[in-house]
């Protein structure tokens, strides 16, 4: 704790300090003394230092500066009293550091920017983004179509691990979003439809919303939360870690090691999870139409009779596309980690995002390439 | 063996290789010195291909490794060992099995007998009985140890070491010492060492490496170093804190910096 008294003579501005002048202790007085600075009009500075109980280069680089700023204003040399010899050698060490620096010799803090350059800048860095991304999306493509050559070569141990790990256990919370998806959808719609005693045709609602959108959307973005975001951490830790320049050296290409076993999983079990949550969610849509008072077996037959293979065969299809982008998305994302204790974090944060847009851009280009199909 | 042509590799505006000439001669010891932050592990980067260069070339065994393709770069690789800076032990293994693990991934030796050459190589660096533990129960200086025993394993025909003896107390830094010669006397290894410890590296080395921030100032024979005339290389190899060498690269002055930090909290504050 420190602190200041201030007092104003007619050729003097005094300061008299007391308490510890340590880097805790100044913080304390620093406003009040700047004030004083400012509205004091001099023409000197007397600094009292007798009281103080402890001083150390937080307190002299404090009394310096202050000297500084009486010597900015023209002031006269400013007075110290009260420091015991080695305390003045120290602010005297600090005071000499160098010559004021001049506002035109410090270094320039950049040119401001305008909004077209900021623009294209960021343009420029998307563009570089999506570039490699890209590139590396292919490399992971071939070793993914070389490796099945040799299929024997694939680490199926790591891949089923991974499966039962991002697949397996995602099982719930997939099983859980879908459920009260397909509940509030046929609860939402029942209502209106009701009043044109239609509310049987929930059933199709339900059946095709889930089937063809629905079911995969939910999926593929509880996916990547859950998956991305795993995958970009855990190659991220390895990368910071030097783990994948061993792996390297050892002669294991890390796409190959780490990065396939988790592209292959996440492929294979991001279809069988959406045909879980397909059915998941029309179970949520029976709930509603069994609690309206219609059998089961008619918001089956609904359901079967509108839904068609082509709507089922479209919907899967999507899913393969969306395990491949949510697993390759965070394992590159994983492996650009920079150096740093918060870059695992940012990767993982990064993970998530871009995997939940490309799983949203890819699903518009799924509409209008099936709208175009006839499907 | 390893012959580096005109390396430069630049970080944004940091020049970590700048142009560098060297050799690294067969079954010999070369030992890298140089401060914090003068290049050294990314040398070591560059040669082993972990990182393209800006420029340059570094043949190994006659071949560019820059300009190799992916598959020659990997055969390569098989004959080389590292030994991280940090280690880089895969933390969900145990010590056991990070030994084995090169020995698993690329060879189909029976378990009994991977066995008996994981316990050879702990007993090297001292850490048989520890086969258990998992990298986060391990102090600094044993990481190191498991580390070099990891990257011995598959009996290298080049190892590079970055930094086998820092953290580690008198007496390893001397076993590690004598285990990186024997290994290149017995074995015929080429070695690399990358390290601070001057009394240590003259007694490994054949040759020595010194590097500034980027650049060669002395390379030769330990005795050649030894009676170098180079301001900078003395000073290096005396440790003395007075010499042409600053302790800082940056050009503002410390405490001009912590008052110009100052200054601009004030400003704010009014
Ligand atoms: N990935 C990187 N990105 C940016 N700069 C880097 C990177 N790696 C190294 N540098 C910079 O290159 C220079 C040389 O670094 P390097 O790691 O080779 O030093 P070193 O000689 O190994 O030091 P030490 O003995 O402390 O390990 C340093 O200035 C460092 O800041
Ligand atoms: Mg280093």
């Amino acid at each position: 704790m420190a602190d200041l008294t201030v007092d104003h003579t007619d050729t003097l501005l005094f300061f008299a300090f007391s308490g510890r002048l340590d880097a805790a202790g100044i913080a304390d007085v620093w406003e009040k003394a700047g004030n004083g600075l400012r509205q004091g009009n001099g023409p000197a500075l007397a600094i009292d230092l007798s009281e103080v109980d402890y001083f150390d280069t937080a307190g002299a680089a404090f009394i310096a500066h202050l000297d500084k700023m009486a010597l900015g204003r023209n002031w006269d040399k400013t007075k110290i009293t009260g420091l015991d010899s080695a305390s003045t050698a120290l602010v005297e060490r600090i005071r000499k550091a160098g010559p004021e620096p001049s506002p035109d010799t410090t270094a320039p803090t950049g040119r401001a920017r305008s909004f077209v350059e900021k623009k294209g800048r960021s343009v420029a860095d998307f563009l570089y983004d999506a570039h490699t991304f890209i590139a590396f999306l292919g490399e992971i493509f071939w070793a993914f179509l070389s490796s099945l050559a040799h299929p024997g070569k694939i680490r199926w141990g790591e891949t089923l691990r991974v499966a039962e790990q991002a697949g397996a256990n995602a099982l719930p919370i997939v099983a859980l979003i879908s459920f009260i998806v397909g509940l509030v959808m046929a609860f939402q719609s029942a209502i209106p439809m009701k009043m044109f005693g239609a509310e049987i045709y929930v059933a199709n609602l339900v059946g095709i919303a889930m089937v063809r959108e629905l079911g995969p959307l939910m999926t593929a973005i509880v996916l990547a939360g859950r998956s991305a975001s795993a995958f970009a951490a855990e190659i991220g830790t390895m990368k910071i870690n030097e783990e994948l320049d061993a792996l390297t050296i050892m002669g294991l290409e890390p796409v190959r090691f780490l990065i396939l076993p988790r592209v292959i999983a996440s492929t294979l079990m991001t279809p069988l999870l959406t045909v879980f949550a397909i059915l998941v969610g029309i179970l949520g849509g029976a709930v509603v139409i069994l609690s309206l008072g219609h059998p089961f077996v008619a918001y089956y037959n609904q359901v079967v009779g509108f839904v068609s293979w082509g709507d089922f065969t479209g919907g899967i299809i999507k899913c393969f596309v969306f395990g491949i982008l949510i697993a390759a998305t965070g394992c590159i994302r994983g492996y650009q980690t920079s150096q740093g204790p918060s870059a695992v974090g940012e990767a993982a944060t990064r993970a998530v995002v871009s995997s939940i847009v490309l799983i949203a851009v890819f699903d518009g280009i799924f509409s209008i390439l099936y709208y175009m199909l006839g499907v | 063996m390893i012959r580096v042509e005109n390396l430069v590799k630049t970080y944004g505006s940091t020049v970590a290789c700048n142009r560098l000439n060297c050799r690294f001669d067969a079954k010999k010891v070369t030992v890298i010195l140089g401060g914090s932050g003068s290049g050294k592990t990314t040398l070591l980067r560059q040669i082993t291909g972990l990182e393209k260069p800006d420029s340059g070339s570094v043949f190994f065994d006659d071949m560019d490794l820059t300009r190799a393709s992916k598959k020659d770069l990997y055969k390569k690789r098989k004959k080389m060992g590292m030994l991280f800076q940090g280690s880089a032990l895969f933390n969900y293994l145990n010590i056991f099995e990070n030994i084995a693990f090169p020995l698993r991934e690329h060879t189909r030796i029976a378990e009994n007998v991977i066995k008996n050459i994981v316990t050879m190589k702990l007993e090297m660096v001292g850490l048989r009985g520890n086969e258990h533990l998992m990298p986060s129960q391990l102090s600094g200086g044993m990481m190191k140890r498991v580390g070099l025993a990891r990257a011995i394993v598959m009996d290298p025909k080049v190892i590079f070491y970055d930094e086998p003896t820092s953290g580690l107390d008198p007496i390893s830094t001397g076993v590690i010492g004598k285990l990186i010669r024997d290994l290149n006397v017995k074995l015929d290894i080429t070695t690399v060492v990358v390290s601070h410890d001057i009394a240590s590296s003259f007694k490994i080395a054949d040759k020595i490496i010194i590097l500034y921030f980027g650049d060669i100032i002395a390379q030769g024979t330990v005795d050649q170093i030894k009676n170098s005339t180079d301001e900078r290389v003395q000073q290096f190899i005396t440790g003395s804190p007075e010499g042409p060498i600053p302790f800082t690269r940056t050009d503002t002055n410390y405490v001009e910096a912590l008052l110009a930090d100052t200054d601009k909290s004030m400003e704010k504050m009014s």
